[in-house]
């Protein structure tokens, strides 16, 4: 085969201007990973099953490694990395995580803490219930998933205590 | 677990894109939400010579529902079909079925168009557009069809569409006045894959007497199953459950035995059809209020 076609593609990543020239099968977890150097995005399975790769694409949270980066070229995208407020303090889901014990390895966490915040923004109050479905989608191999549904619970918490 | 090279082609418009399609011939598959063919593209199961991505073209963004019925937009995301409140009204069978596709990450980028022409009898929208009677309109550079349900799925992951063409959007006809509608199925977890499925559709009389049902099966048959249960449904819950189980065609795998989903097919019907008349009986007190 001859070589590979290399498109130009820029995105907001969080926040910021970002562009780079790609393959056209480069998927967004790798062009946010290889290509940007944000490597708080994780790839685990690499065929949506897992949800590490989760990052916020225009406000909603989608699979990373589902899309390719060309498809998404303009719009915006929220990593991990984009979520604390500044650098010296976490975001209410972060924090949470942090106090519950939420991460053990943290592998999957960066794909927890983007569906969890995206989950909260649209269900600020969720339930036990509520909790554990909005973290279904999502695989962790250490925690046993008790703690990560109390951090969500707890987030939620921390978010009604600052208004 | 990275897939193969392809040439990518971004259309802006709809002729630009059937005219590739036109050129790519076999070689080309339609990419729009990804989330079924991504994997595919990732386990190399597929390996197409070209992709159309379709995501840059302008007014297939569309969920657009009448007294007739709800016209989904070859590019309108589950998530929003399931959000769209006129939709749900005008059919709600479709929020019923999508709260089972897969999970919200997943709804918020696959499409609903994109899902029925990938034509997996285990896709929850399929089961809903041969019950409910829809179709898809196709376009290629030759002209434009619209394709019943029926004729629609062909087998496992086989539609009507030629390669050549595109699907445009998906019509789902309205749920009748004085009928009722559920969607029910079993998955070892929620939004995983499902072992069976059923949507159910049943029409009651002033008495809330049934006067008509049908039910719609998704996984346990090679493409979606629709039966008329009318008689059964008014014979009784056993003759109901006998019924689907005598017509169901399960294939066993790791996650389940056909004797099981065959079991399930049963059981899901009984609350399939229990549930839609409930909803019909709710919903004709509402008309006649």
């Amino acid at each position: 085969m001859t070589e590979e076609l290399r498109h130009a593609v820029s995105l907001r990543v969080n926040g910021i201007h970002r562009a780079a020239t790609v393959v056209a099968r480069r998927t967004l977890s790798d062009f946010l990973r290889h290509d940007l150097g944000l490597t708080g995005t994780h790839v685990g399975c690499e065929h949506g099953v897992c949800g590490a790769c989760t990052v916020l694409l225009n406000g909603d949270p989608v699979r990373s490694c589902l899309i390719f980066a060309v498809s998404v070229a303009g719009e915006s995208v929220t990593t991990v990395e984009g979520l604390r407020p500044d650098p010296d303090s976490l975001s209410p889901v972060q924090q949470a995580f942090h106090e519950c014990h939420a991460l053990q390895c943290g592998f999957c966490t960066p794909g927890f803490l983007t569906t969890v915040t995206a989950g909260l923004a649209e269900n600020p109050n969720p339930t036990p219930t509520e909790a554990v479905e909005m973290i279904a989608g999502n695989l962790c191999r250490c925690t046993g998933y008790q703690n990560i549904v109390d951090a969500v619970l707890r987030a939620a918490q921390i978010q009604r205590d600052s208004l | 677990m990275k897939p193969a090279p392809f040439i990518w082609h971004g259309p802006t418009s709809v002729d630009e894109a059937v005219s590739v399609l036109a050129e790519c011939g076999r070689d080309g598959k339609v990419l729009a939400g990804g989330q079924s063919l991504v994997p595919v593209l990732a386990m190399r199961l597929a390996s197409p010579a070209h992709l159309v991505d379709i995501n840059r073209i302008a007014g297939l963004n569309f969920v657009e529902s009448t007294p007739a019925g709800v016209t989904v937009g070859a590019l309108a995301r589950h998530r929003a079909l399931e959000r769209d409140a006129a939709a749900t009204t005008a059919q709600p069978l479709l929020a019923q079925a999508l709260a089972f596709v897969a999970h919200p990450t997943i709804r918020n980028r696959g499409t609903s168009v994109g899902s029925l022409a990938h034509a997996d009898p285990a896709g929850e929208l399929t089961c809903v557009l041969a019950l409910t009677g829809g179709h898809i309109l196709a376009r290629s550079s030759r002209g434009e069809r619209r394709i019943a349900a029926a004729d629609f799925f062909l087998g496992p992951l086989e539609s009507a569409l030629a390669a050549d063409e595109l699907a445009l959007h998906a019509f789902f006809p309205a749920l009748p006045a004085g009928a009722g509608s559920a969607f029910t199925e079993v998955a070892r977890r929620h939004g995983d894959y499902a072992l069976c499925g059923v949507a159910a559709v049943v029409t009651v009389d002033a008495a809330g007497v049934v006067t008509e049902a049908r039910c719609g099966y998704l996984v346990v048959a090679e493409t979606p199953l629709v039966l008329e249960v009318t008689e059964a449904a008014l014979t009784g819950e056993d003759a109901l459950a006998d019924l689907a189980m005598a017509a169901v065609d399960p294939q066993s795998d790791i996650h389940g035995s056909a004797d099981y989903r065959r079991h399930l097919a049963g059981v899901l019907t009984v609350r399939a059809v229990r549930q839609a008349t409930v909803h019909a009986r709710a919903r004709r007190q509402i008309v006649a209020a």
